[in-house]
């Protein structure tokens, strides 16, 4: 059976597995990281400038696969709203004991606020579980790509990437 | 419908400045947008009926090339509405097969 | 009669790019456009490019159509709106109308940048209201900012297809499915995971099979296919939507290119019928280049990377370059095209081009 992104429109655990922009298991445990979802070979790098630590390297040809390092990555987030894809994530897998930080690109209205409770999907958009936004950055520079970071249970890390949209309405 | 928010264009603030007849009933549009568009905001989609089995046509390709959105205006047939900009007190009328010109005897 | 040295066809990116280079090198330019507004179909690319820096990556595709209109008014450019090109004389002269009278242009060179227009799909039902280009939905969302419909079956996983789809989502619209005849995802899989993470299913190996409705789109009946593309009886699936796009491809418009005389090869991943051209986007016609998707189906930065090519090359055939400034100036033009044209999907039309260029043999470089 076919799964990967070209069959799914899904990154497979393998293709994200084998890509250089995904965070180690032993870095996930060291603090917010960037977690880049970008398995094709396009020719594109925005990532690498908008990297203010250097942590993104892409290089020539510019069809290369962005390579996280891990080490000089702080979790800053800047690189969130760059990617024209949307494909770069960040996570703090140990925000709390039992929750988990996901950050997320989203260019949708209404936006949702500080302090909602939202329901929260993985890959497929399906419904997974809630969450509670910690943050809403819509800076002027990022030019309508927002990002949200919302707060879900620890299990939930590397699986939520988004709201929910067959779910979450919000009217104004 | 209108898209009047928007998360990356903004909030659509132009004024509905054009009022327009369209079978009788008046619409208000935004001068200068298409007379499809127009249309497409409040709802109506069927532009014209086919001259032979009378079937129902609207917008098809968006850039004047097929002339699927013909409709009679201000009394001239086969006026492709997607690319003609709304006037303040046109006459827009859907059209049956052909059209016909207002002044032909 | 009015003169000028360069006549550009059409204000989209790979026009205005074109026209761009010739007034820099110091060239009278007219760019002529059918429409009543500039920029082809820059102002209705709501997305943010690919690419590299120099390649505007990260910008907003009507942002970049702002920064090259910008860029034609310090220049001058004069663009005429409003004025289809009927004919192309074989003095070059251009024929347009405008206002409902004809006017006339006399050029001394002239870039043919028309672009493509969107595909058809013929099906039981396909005449309806509700059926459309998954270009006009985009249009009468991003620049009309009016809904075509409420609830949308996207046929066509191109990167038009996904990218539409998303769209039309941001407008406020609900997107049902995204259907594809093929076994595979066409376009970009970060597009696709845009819309797979906003819950619309793509269900690959379908096609439409008939709209239902009396007055306007209904419900679509979809069928799965098989291997060998035939129809799964018992497979047919019925989706309540209002709307059905189709995303099924481009092809270039080149009518203005058959009409100056230029030769034709068919290239089937450039979009069909193509003019041959040379290293310097120059016809077979002296005098006559393109530029864009009339010269392939690409996107929009190869647009305007081969608009400054023709346009650098065209300022050099009217003696505004010189051999060597030009021969630079297109060198690193190439360069930034090799770039966008790598990688899984770029391979494709980069080998597609160049069988495109080997017909029509190599030229001055």
């Amino acid at each position: 059976m076919n799964n990967g992104v070209k069959y799914t429109g899904i990154p497979s655990e393998e293709e994200l597995l084998a890509s250089p922009g995904v965070p180690s298991a032993e870095r996930l445990t060291q603090g917010p990281v960037a977690y880049i979802e970008c398995v094709q070979e396009i020719p594109c790098n925005p990532c690498e400038e908008a990297c203010p630590f250097g942590a993104i390297f892409v290089g020539e040809p510019i069809t290369n696969l962005p390579v996280l390092k891990g080490e000089a990555c702080t979790g800053c987030g800047a690189c969130i709203a760059k990617c024209p894809g949307l494909a770069i994530f960040k996570v703090h897998l140990n925000y709390t004991g039992t929750t988990s930080l996901v950050e997320f690109p989203y260019e949708y209205s209404p936006l949702p606020r500080k302090g909602d409770r939202v329901p929260c999907a993985d890959r497929t958009g399906d419904h997974v579980t809630d969450g509670r936004v910690v943050s809403v950055r819509n800076a002027r520079a990022n030019d309508g790509t927002a990002v949200v970071g919302v707060e879900v249970p620890k299990a939930f890390c590397l699986t939520v990437r988004t709201l929910c949209r067959k779910e979450y309405r919000r009217d104004g | 419908m209108r898209v009047l928010k928007h998360p990356i264009l903004g909030d659509d603030e132009r004024e509905r400045d054009a009022h327009i007849l369209v079978d009788g009933k008046p619409v208000a549009a935004v001068t200068g947008e298409p007379i499809a568009a127009a249309l497409l905001a409040v709802g109506i989609r069927k532009f014209r009926v086919t001259p032979r089995f009378g079937s129902p046509r609207g917008l098809f390709c968006g850039i004047g090339r097929c002339t699927d959105c013909v409709m009679t205006v201000d009394g001239q047939p086969n006026v492709r509405t997607c690319v003609t900009p709304v006037k303040d007190g046109m006459v827009v009328t859907t059209q049956a097969g052909l059209g016909k010109w207002e002044e032909e005897p | 009669m009015r003169k000028t040295q360069a006549a550009v066809i059409g204000a989209g990116p790979a026009g205005l790019a074109a026209a761009i280079e010739i007034a820099r090198a110091g060239g009278s330019v007219t760019v002529i456009d059918e429409n009543a507004k500039p920029g082809g179909q820059l102002f209705k690319q709501i997305h943010k490019f690919f690419g590299s820096r120099d390649h505007r990556a990260g910008v907003r595709g009507i942002h970049i159509g702002e920064q090259l209109l910008a860029e034609t008014r310090e220049l001058n450019v004069e663009i005429l709106l409003d004025s289809p090109v009927y004919a192309l004389f074989a003095d070059r002269t251009v024929g347009y109308i405008h206002d409902g009278k004809e006017g006339s242009l006399k050029a001394e060179k002239i870039i043919i940048a028309a672009g493509a227009a969107e595909n058809i799909l013929a099906f039981p039902g396909s005449t309806l209201p509700g059926v459309m280009g998954a270009g006009a939905a985009q249009t009468m969302i991003n620049v009309h900012r009016v809904l075509p419909g409420k609830k949308i079956l996207m046929i066509g996983s191109g990167n038009v297809g996904l990218i539409v789809s998303y769209q039309l989502m941001q407008a406020g619209a609900d997107v049902a499915a995204l259907i594809e005849a093929a076994p595979r995802i066409g376009g970009y899989g970060v597009h696709a995971a845009k819309i797979r993470r906003a819950g619309v299913p793509i269900y690959l190996s379908h096609t439409v099979k008939g709209v239902l409705g009396t007055d306007q789109v209904e419900a679509v009946e979809i069928v799965e296919l098989d291997s060998r593309w035939q129809p799964l009886a018992g497979s047919e699936k019925i989706l309540a939507v209002d709307t059905l796009c189709l995303a099924v491809g481009l092809t270039p418009l080149t009518e203005l290119a058959w009409l100056a005389g230029c030769e034709f090869a068919f290239v089937p991943g450039l979009g069909g019928h193509v003019p041959k051209h040379d290293l310097n986007m120059e016809t077979t016609v002296p005098g006559v280049f393109i530029a864009g998707d009339i010269s392939g189906v690409e996107e929009a930065s190869t647009a305007m990377e081969e608009g400054r090519l023709a346009g650098t090359a065209c300022a050099e055939a009217l003696g505004l370059l010189d051999g060597p400034k030009a021969g630079e100036l297109k060198a690193v033009i190439r360069q930034r095209l090799d770039a966008l044209r790598t990688g899984p999907f770029g391979e494709g039309r980069r080998k597609a081009k160049e069988s495109l260029i080997g017909l029509s043999g190599e030229g001055r470089s």
